[in-house]
């Protein structure tokens, strides 16, 4: 009798690990796959179009070796006198194999004084990391910083 | 409403730029998690934030789903008179946030 009485509950336990065990397969299957270097190329093109993107003038600052990626503290200056013929347009930041390239796009004008500014990121992967400023003369400049990261963020399951 | 921290600086001199740093609680779920049972949390992040100076804009960032939970901004900006410095977050479902701090140009 107590034999009978379990066996319908065993069968529904099973029901329901296999429902989510089909779950998670599937889940395997639709999530989105990285970003790729390419996908930050794309992501940056998106934004500066055909011009020339050169290093220097951009100061993007990460610590190199980071424990957890989801707070990353990041500052981004610009060398410019920002005054109202020569200022920082706009300043964009970019990874490499985060889920989705982009991570923050600012506005700036003349009024900003001083083209710099400060956030906190998450990071994926041990990766690299681009910003990209644009000046008031419609130039381009980067810089790259190769960022180890020993937790990941943005992917991990909800507890 | 989201609780939010702005600190700007009380008085400051005529044409001295200011430290400006704002923090705003808010959990900037991806939207590329799941759940133990395979089911992904839907993306709810802050996507625009701005700042206005005397109603003159003078900062705007547009946020992506790389930016951490509880986001920090920092900025500067010229102190030109006195006036208000006013914030304004918005994004998924509907979220909006202001906050406003007084400043006094000498």
């Amino acid at each position: 009798m107590a034999a009978m009485d379990e066996q319908p509950m065993t069968r529904a336990t099973r029901r329901e690990f296999l429902a989510a065990a089909g779950g998670a397969a599937f889940a395997l299957v639709v999530r989105p796959a990285q970003a790729t270097p390419a996908a930050m190329a794309l992501a940056i093109r998106n934004v500066v179009g055909d011009a020339e993107v050169r290093p220097g003038r951009i100061k993007l600052d990460l610590p190199p070796l980071v424990e957890n990626g989801n707070s990353v503290a990041m500052t981004v200056a610009v060398d410019s006198p920002m005054t109202a013929n020569d200022y920082v347009k706009s300043i964009h930041v970019f990874t490499e194999k985060n889920p989705q390239p982009n991570v923050i796009g600012v506005q700036l004008g003349p009024r900003a004084g001083r083209a710099s500014i400060s956030t906190r990121i998450r990071l994926a992967d041990t990766q690299t990391v681009t910003a990209i400023c644009q000046m008031s003369d419609g130039t381009f400049w980067s810089h790259s910083v190769q960022v180890i990261i020993t937790l990941s963020a943005c992917l991990e399951d909800v507890i | 409403m989201a609780r939010t921290l702005v600190n700007v600086p009380k008085k400051a001199k005529r044409g001295e730029i200011i430290t400006i740093k704002t923090l705003i609680s808010h959990v900037m779920e991806t939207g590329y998690r799941h759940t133990h049972l395979g089911v992904r949390v839907p993306r709810d992040i802050i996507d625009t934030f701005v700042c206005t100076y005397n109603g003159e804009e003078v900062f705007r960032a547009t946020l992506y789903p790389a930016i951490a939970a509880n986001p920090f901004i920092s900025f500067h900006t010229v102190a030109t008179e006195s006036g208000t410095i006013e914030f304004r977050w918005t994004g998924d479902k509907g979220f909006s946030a202001t906050a406003s701090a007084h400043i006094t140009v000498e």
